[in-house]
């Protein structure tokens, strides 16, 4: 049974991946990041169940409350640069290079 | 008085004169570092406070003397310990002997003749009170040199006089010619200075002390092979600082100083420091017979070499300085010849000082009164105005021609007497080197004093003021007497007896032996050779082309270009090799690696982007990577 849940897992993380790597939007990037990390808690709740103990569901709240703090920062972050450049494509705050 | 063939032992001593013997070196210190600190304001003053510093140090010498005098002779070596540096092991301290004594004399007397003849020399020098100041050092260190109790204090002072003598060839530095004379003048006594050094190293190696006295008394157990290596050694540095070959080739150049600096290097001080080191050092040399031998023939092969250049040279001083070479030659030879030489040496030493000393300052005078022109080519019938200086130019020439009775004639014969003795072929080449002399310098006399006059129109010569004219009135007196007063009945010999030993039997002195007469009649010969080449005939204003054996001497026996063509090309070669290597391995290897890392990081900056998505598929390839790498490994 835990199968179905692993591949489903596996597909949320591999799409949540893909948008990481393919939209331009922040905002979407963002999103994106957050399917991956509950992709990974739906991993972990799945394998708690099948052991029978509790550690895979302590894991995922500890995700969450990261997750949290993260999306507080994240979008303090992408709200700042959309002010000051007056946009949310990833691809213009490009400054840190060579 | 018995002869004695041992030395003296020192005995410590702090009364007297003697006892504040230091005072001699301290004075012209003092006037040294007045002069030089003392700045602009005291240029009025300057030339006389110098004077009063050699003069002060000369009163300090003769008393000195008069007291060592007053003693018996087997008491007359006198040890003045000022400072125990390394208690028990280093002692700094003077040496007040009969040799010592005689050399501080020496120095301190000419030397004073030649600071009061600077007086007027240099009058018209606005750097007057420099050169005065450098005069005061060199006489400061020559007498270090020669009263230090042991080799340390004596290599100061020798150091001491190289530095002094570079800054007084170079004064008149605006001269590139000046200043690469002095550059060469120090850089060979560098050469010397280097045996020296080596040598005494050795001394401290062999005997674990540097106090003559430990040394001496000890050199009698070393083996004959360690006092030979260290003989040599000290030869080296004698070498180079008295001129002899194969080091003379500074002596000629050294000639750019101001004529009284000439007549410091090669009457009182300097060159006579070779003669000293291997006089003092006989205990060592006697020990080791090949390096007896080796100086014997440095000697010999010296009074012949400056002999020749002495007769090609038409600069007057050139010709004196060659003649120097060839004096200083003879002392060497005596030196090397043991306890019946050291006295002959150090009594030709000092005669030597006083009509080199007169012929210096004699030239300096006539080179003063005819605007500096030093070709002899342009001088001639100078005796009728120039009186004063010719009369006791003549002096100084009939006394180092060795003329019957006057100074070099005991002192020199006495050398050659004793050569004579002691080997036969060095004895007929010392016999040859006086026929050349006779020649060389009857050749500068004839040329500078008559004969047709050959002045340059612009040339007005006049007699020299007294404040230069007196001290070669003094100087000549001590050039017709001196040596019949040090050689007749042995006086100077039994005087030195307790500080250099003497032979058993006593030279009694005999003017009719075959020696002398033959000496004589080819410096006759000379003479007249002279005269008729330069005296009757007329001189013409340029120098005839002469034969090869004229070049050969006129360009001081190919000396430089030897040194050019096996030291100095050579050595350029092997710096341009140094620096082809640096330039091309040692800095290629570090600019090569620095233009690889700069260029590959350039290369590598490229990655940095700034787009964070492909910082993110980085990351993401990464991690895959990684996973699949666990995989793999975590299946074995």
């Amino acid at each position: 049974m835990t199968t179905h849940y692993l591949v489903l897992s596996a597909l949320l993380f591999a799409i949540g991946g893909v948008g990481v790597l393919v939209r331009r939007n922040a905002i979407v990037v963002f999103m994106c990041v957050e399917l991956m990390l509950n992709a990974c808690n739906l991993a972990f709740v799945t394998f708690a169940r099948q052991n029978g103990n509790l550690d895979g569901q302590v894991i995922a709240f500890f995700v969450m409350i990261v997750a949290a703090a993260e999306v507080v920062i994240g979008l303090a972050i992408i709200v700042t640069i959309f002010r000051t450049r007056r946009s949310a494509s990833v691809d213009d705050a490009s400054l840190l290079k060579h | 008085m018995e002869p004695a063939s041992h030395v003296a032992s020192i005995i410590a001593h702090s009364g007297g004169a003697i006892g504040v013997a230091w005072l001699m070196i301290a004075f012209p210190l003092i006037g040294a570092a007045a002069l030089l600190l003392g700045g602009r304001a005291s240029d009025k003053y300057g030339h006389l406070l110098g004077v009063l510093m050699a003069v002060a140090s000369f009163v300090v010498a003769a008393l000195a003397f008069f007291q060592v005098l007053g003693f018996q002779p087997g008491e007359r070596r006198r040890g003045v310990p000022l400072y125990d540096f390394i208690p028990g092991i280093a002692k700094v301290g003077l040496l007040v002997d009969p040799l010592s004594i005689s050399f501080c004399l020496l120095i301190t007397f000419v030397g004073s003749l030649i600071h009061i003849y600077s007086i007027g020399y240099m009058s018209h020098d606005p750097a007057r009170r420099r050169f005065f100041a450098y005069l005061n050092l060199f006489v400061a260190a020559m007498l270090l040199l020669v009263l230090a109790d042991n080799y340390v204090g004596l290599f100061v002072g020798w150091e001491g006089v190289g530095l002094a003598s570079y800054l007084l060839i170079g004064f008149w530095q605006h001269k590139p010619s000046a200043a690469t004379a002095a550059k060469k003048a120090f850089i060979v006594n560098r050469v010397g200075d280097f045996g020296l050094l080596i040598g005494i190293f050795t001394i401290f190696a062999t005997f674990h002390s540097l106090a003559f006295a430990d040394v001496f008394s000890a050199a009698g157990g070393a083996s004959s092979g360690t006092l030979t290596a260290i003989g040599l050694l000290l030869l080296v540095g004698a070498c180079g600082k008295s001129a002899q070959l194969p080091l003379q080739s500074w002596l000629l150049d050294a000639m750019e100083g101001p004529t009284p600096v000439s007549a410091l290097i090669h009457a009182a001080t300097m060159v006579t420091a070779g003669v000293y080191l291997i006089v003092r050092s006989g205990p060592i040399f006697q020990g080791a017979e090949a390096a007896q031998l080796v100086v014997t023939i440095v000697g010999v092969a010296t009074l012949l070499a400056g002999a020749i250049i002495g007769t090609a040279k038409d600069d007057i001083k050139k010709a004196l300085a060659g003649s120097t070479m060839s004096q200083i030659g003879y002392m060497v030879l005596a030196a090397g010849i043991g306890p019946a030489g050291y006295a002959f040496a150090i009594a030709h030493l000092i005669t030597h000082g006083f009509f080199k000393a007169d012929l210096f300052l004699g030239a300096g005078s006539v080179m003063h009164g005819m605007n500096d022109e030093v070709n002899m080519r342009k001088y001639g019938g100078l005796r009728k105005v120039m009186p004063i200086t010719f009369v006791t130019f003549l002096i100084g020439y009939l006394a180092i021609i060795g003329f019957p009775l006057l100074s070099g004639y005991f002192t020199k014969d006495g050398i050659i007497e004793v050569a004579m003795e002691h080997n036969a072929i060095l004895g007929w080449l010392a016999v040859l080197g006086a026929g050349i002399t006779g020649f060389y310098m009857s050749r500068l006399v004839f040329m500078t004093f008559f004969g047709a006059r050959r002045w340059e129109p612009t040339a007005h010569p006049h007699e020299s003021p007294a404040v230069m004219t007196w001290p070669l009135i003094i100087l000549s007196i001590g050039a017709l007497g001196l040596g019949a007063f040090l050689i007749i009945g042995n006086r100077f010999m039994t005087f030195l007896a307790p500080a250099v030993g003497a032979p058993e039997e006593l030279p009694s002195f005999n003017p009719f032996t075959a020696t002398g007469l033959v000496t004589l009649a080819l410096v006759a010969i000379g003479v007249a050779f002279a005269w008729f080449r330069y005296g009757a005939a007329e001189v013409p204003a340029v120098a005839p082309r002469g034969s090869f054996l004229t070049t050969f001497a006129r360009r001081d026996l190919y000396g430089d270009a030897l040194n050019e063509a096996l030291f100095m090309r050579p050595g350029q070669w092997l710096t341009r090799l140094a620096v082809f290597f640096d330039n091309r391995g040692i800095d290629g290897l570090v600019n090569g690696l620095a233009a690889f890392i700069g260029g590959s990081s350039g290369r590598m900056r490229r990655i940095q982007t700034g787009f964070v998505r492909s910082y993110a598929l980085s990351i993401f390839v990464g991690a895959a990577l990684l996973a699949g790498a666990w995989l793999v490994v975590g299946n074995l």
